[in-house]
């Protein structure tokens, strides 16, 4: 008898993707300073290190948060035996307000429309659950986060059909792209349920656009489809143009409660970027439909926010004072960190895409592919993980369509990581160019053709930790 | 009474976090990990705190098991270790065995989104519930009629909502018959720390080692599930995990768990709490002294409203015999008498149906989640109740009567029929 079920010996978990292979890497020979100044410095991990003394600060001045008081009186018996799945009241006031504060004050939130998950992972999954049955699928404009393949297909049984975008445009989405994609889902019998996109986007680093969310809008309308709105990267809008979320355009554009496009239109958040908390597993999924709101309060009871976290977060959030100020000094910081990772791109001739949100760039090193093919993309990946010793994540693993991308991340490291990881890159091209340049192209082949088989013996496929980065 | 948390032992807990301010505090020696606890999203988790759960598990088993932190994945409850078991085993459309009585909330954790069928190991009053061989071949039989394919078979020991303990035989039926159909057992022992009387708590692991299983194909089909929301009255931190000897089964529900990972700083808090033994012997002992004491007063209670409960020795709750209260042996009359327990008398209790007994008339009643003066007002309005039922019952004035039918009938449509979160 077939001991386990399909789900468990499949592999639409996706963790044997390139992405998360150069983790593998990574923790085998990880860079320290002080210890291993050699090692492979970490650029795959989108992760906010910058803020966390303004939380600390924060953490030090209101102890009783932590420590399970309310009004110097401990409240530790209540929050132990609270577990009800619609959240603590308090905790989800605070994330709604201060969802609408990122958002400007443009957008307000109600509380009871929100549903409470361990993290983000669970609120997009539960939204497929929700919204998908077995062999539907949702159309994603590309490149996306690999662990969507994980997140929304694996134990949902959805699919998901690429918006197939490209660098002719900055990778916009466009209504011929929109609609190809859902031609190519029907080639396939696959019935579409909706769109989802991540705003600001993963692993672009941008912004959607008036226009694209507009066009978003109007598509999901005539095909009579659900919309969902990933943006756990809102708070982390660094530069114009601003962030827009989809609730403001359906605002802008009337469609209230008495339209059908109200009730299709759902937004997942997540605290782990902005605030740079992806430990204490905090996501949320906001829908103005009653019914996807009840049957995912139910769902969420497999994957709960603890009541000890929910409490902390509720008294950090409810701080008004400090929220504006973290709010605002972690764009800046985000800001500067990304100016430096482009002027050193840039020193080394490496251009990204113009990108004013995230914790990452979006690179082209289309130029130094020796040809326009995802296995030079995969050539170029290795030689930067193994010989440059970074670690950054190949566009292929994140279904782009064209070769050469790579998402670079910026805000998981010090500044003088960062400023040594620059240097190995220009140190890098120089010598890829000087190589180039030389007259002898034998060897250049024979050794390129002899690291290969080192590399591919090197790889492992046993699984190992991925950590779900996104 | 109808809500199984523990919460006779919260001033043990209060007590250790007053003199362990860095656990909470997010310190080690002095020094802050808030940085290091904020990025930890390992779906490994935590090993400082998987090792303290396995030395855990292993002391409430008497230290007769050892366990593998290794083996060992951590889930946001023990609700998502059971789902995510079923996601593991069991393709959609496959069934697994329940012994009844068992937890409502199984129809949901494992027939919702994995689509796993259950089919009921019928048990009965007339051995005291016991899971019976020819119970089980019974299930296995009808499963199979219904076109099922049987996976496994999911006990919960100690017992909800019977508060018994396996005994020594019924696991070695389990074991015989797994064994034999070449499929799971699934223990989930969330209770498996309120055991406060004899007999003791024999862990599925011991009684396959017991009988020189280890080596055999049996031994990878052997899963627990565990919580630390009976025990140490915790539910609102969810802190569930699954124990398993088969390695593809933890790589499986490894990567699963990232939809239901444990917040890192509860995973510290209790790491911190867990290591002080000194502590946790001392909580675990008083703990199970005063839940025996606690039963006692239910059961003792009980008896002096002339009503019987199952002899239990587990558990935070009584499995309660009115079945003489009822007016004829349907479930339509324990409804009614259920509905009469809430309105009139005040009690919120769980009919039996609603854990799919096959026996009307039984009800779980639960005793730790409330004061000792709150319990003993509760035993004082059962008793009052069972006299008046049983004045009317005798044939006294049919104005008695009449009277309390027609406050039936306002209660009736009152009453909504939606059933309310089950709780275990």
């Amino acid at each position: 008898m077939k001991l386990l079920s399909t789900k468990a010996t499949c592999n639409s978990h996706g963790q044997d993707s390139s992405y998360f292979l150069g983790w593998q890497e990574y923790e085998k020979n990880p860079y320290d300073e002080k210890k291993n100044p050699k090692g492979i410095i970490q650029m795959g991990l989108a992760e906010n290190q910058l803020c966390f003394d303004l939380l600390e600060s924060w953490l030090n001045k209101n102890p009783d948060a932590a420590g399970f008081k309310r009004d110097g009186q401990s409240i530790f018996r209540e929050l132990a035996l609270f577990q009800d799945y619609h959240g603590l009241p308090a905790f989800k006031k605070a994330l709604v307000e201060f969802m609408s504060e990122i958002r400007g004050n443009k957008v307000t939130f109600d509380p009871n429309n929100i549903v409470l998950t361990a993290g983000a992972t669970s609120a997009n999954e539960t939204l497929m659950f929700c919204l998908a049955e077995p062999g539907d699928a949702f159309l994603l404009p590309t490149p996306y986060y690999p662990g969507f393949d994980r997140d929304l297909k694996w134990r949902t049984g959805a699919e998901i059909v690429p918006i197939l975008c490209t660098s002719s445009n900055d990778f916009q989405i466009t209504e011929t792209a929109l609609e190809e994609a859902y031609k190519q889902a029907q080639k396939q019998n696959l019935r579409v349920k909706g769109v989802l996109v991540t705003n600001p986007s993963n692993p672009l680093g941008t912004t959607m656009s008036r226009n694209e969310l507009n066009l978003l809008v109007d598509f999901t309308t005539a095909k009579n489809i659900h919309l969902i709105s990933d943006e756990i990267y809102s708070g982390t809008v660094f530069n114009s143009p601003g962030f827009i979320s989809i609730m403001e355009i359906l605002k802008e554009r009337n469609c209230s409660e008495s339209t059908e496009v109200w009730n299709r239109v759902h937004i997942v958040y997540s605290l782990s970027k902005d605030l740079g908390l992806p430990g204490f597993r905090v996501g949320a999924l906001y829908s103005n439909d009653d019914m996807v709101v009840a049957a995912a309060t139910k769902m969420s009871s497999f994957g709960l926010v603890s009541s000890q976290t929910q409490y902390l977060l509720a008294a950090m959030l409810s701080d008004k004072k400090f929220t504006k100020n973290y709010i605002s000094e972690n764009q800046k910081r985000l800001k500067q960190r990304q100016k430096k990772l482009v002027s050193g791109l840039e020193k080394a001739g490496i251009s990204c895409l113009k990108s004013n949100a995230g914790l990452f760039c979006w690179v082209d090193m289309r130029h130094l592919l020796c040809s326009n093919t995802f296995e030079e993309e995969i050539e170029l990946w290795k030689k930067i993980v193994y010989d440059v010793k970074l670690n950054i994540s190949p566009g292929s693993s994140c279904h782009c369509t064209e070769p050469g991308w790579f998402r670079v991340c910026f805000a998981n490291m010090s500044e003088e990581t960062l400023k040594l990881s620059m240097q190995r890159l220009k140190a890098f091209v120089d010598t890829t160019i000087n190589v180039h340049n030389q007259s002898n192209h034998q060897s250049v082949k024979n050794s390129r053709r002899m690291s290969l088989t080192k590399w591919v013996f090197r790889l492992s496929f046993d699984d190992r930790e991925p950590c779900g980065e996104r | 009474m109808g809500l199984a948390e523990n919460q006779l032992s919260f001033d043990l807990l209060e007590s250790w976090l007053a003199s362990n301010p860095d656990a909470v505090g997010m310190k080690r020696n002095g020094g802050s990990v808030f940085r290091e606890l904020a990025l930890f999203q390992d779906y490994h988790g935590l090993p400082a705190f998987k090792n303290e759960l396995v030395k855990l598990m292993s002391k409430i088993r008497g230290d007769k098991v050892r366990f593998d932190s290794n083996k060992l994945v951590l889930t946001a409850g023990a609700t998502s270790a059971n789902e995510t078991l079923m996601f593991s085993l069991a393709d959609p459309g496959e069934a697994f065995l329940l012994p009844t009585p068992y937890y409502p909330g199984f129809d949901r954790d494992l027939k919702w989104r994995p689509d796993v069928e259950i089919v009921p190991i019928h048990c009965s009053s007339s051995n005291g519930f016991k899971i019976t061989m020819p119970a089980l071949e019974e299930a296995y039989e009808r499963a199979q009629r219904l076109n099922l394919k049987v996976k496994g078979v999911l006990v919960t020991n100690p017992s909800n909502p019977l508060g018994t303990t396996l005994t020594r035989q019924e696991l070695n039926h389990l074991i015989t018959f797994a064994v034999a159909k070449e499929i799971h057992i699934i223990s989930d022992e969330i209770y498996s720390g309120t055991v406060f009387d004899s007999p003791r708590f024999i862990s599925i692991t011991e009684a396959v080692i017991d009988r020189n299983l280890q080596e055999t194909d049996l031994w990878s089909r052997i899963h627990i599930v565990y919580s630390l929301s009976k025990d140490l009255g915790m539910p609102g931190f969810r802190i569930g995990m699954i124990y398993s000897n088969n390695e593809k089964a933890v790589a499986a529900a490894t990567k699963m768990s990232s939809f239901g990972l444990i917040s890192s700083q509860t995973q510290f808090l209790l790491a911190n709490m867990l290591a002080d033994t000194k502590f946790t012997s001392k909580y675990m002992k008083e703990n199970q002294r005063r839940l025996k004491k606690r039963k006692d007063m239910l059961v003792s209670g009980l008896k002096t409203a002339g009503i019987k409960c199952l002899k239990s020795n587990a558990g935070l709750f009584c499995w309660v015999d009115m079945r003489k209260l009822l007016v004829s042996n349907t479930f339509e009359a324990e409804k009614e008498l259920w509905k009469k327990i809430i309105f009139e008398v005040g009690l919120n209790i769980s009919p039996g149906s609603s854990c799919h007994c096959t026996e009307p008339g039984w009800f779980r009643v639960c005793f730790a989640n409330m004061s000792e003066e709150t319990l003993q007002v509760s035993m004082r309005r059962i008793k009052e109740f069972v006299e008046t039922i049983l004045i009317i019952g005798n044939g006294c004035s049919s104005k008695q009567q009449q009277r309390s039918g027609s406050v039936i009938g306002k209660w009736v449509s009152k009453l909504s029929s939606s059933d309310p979160e089950p709780d275990r």
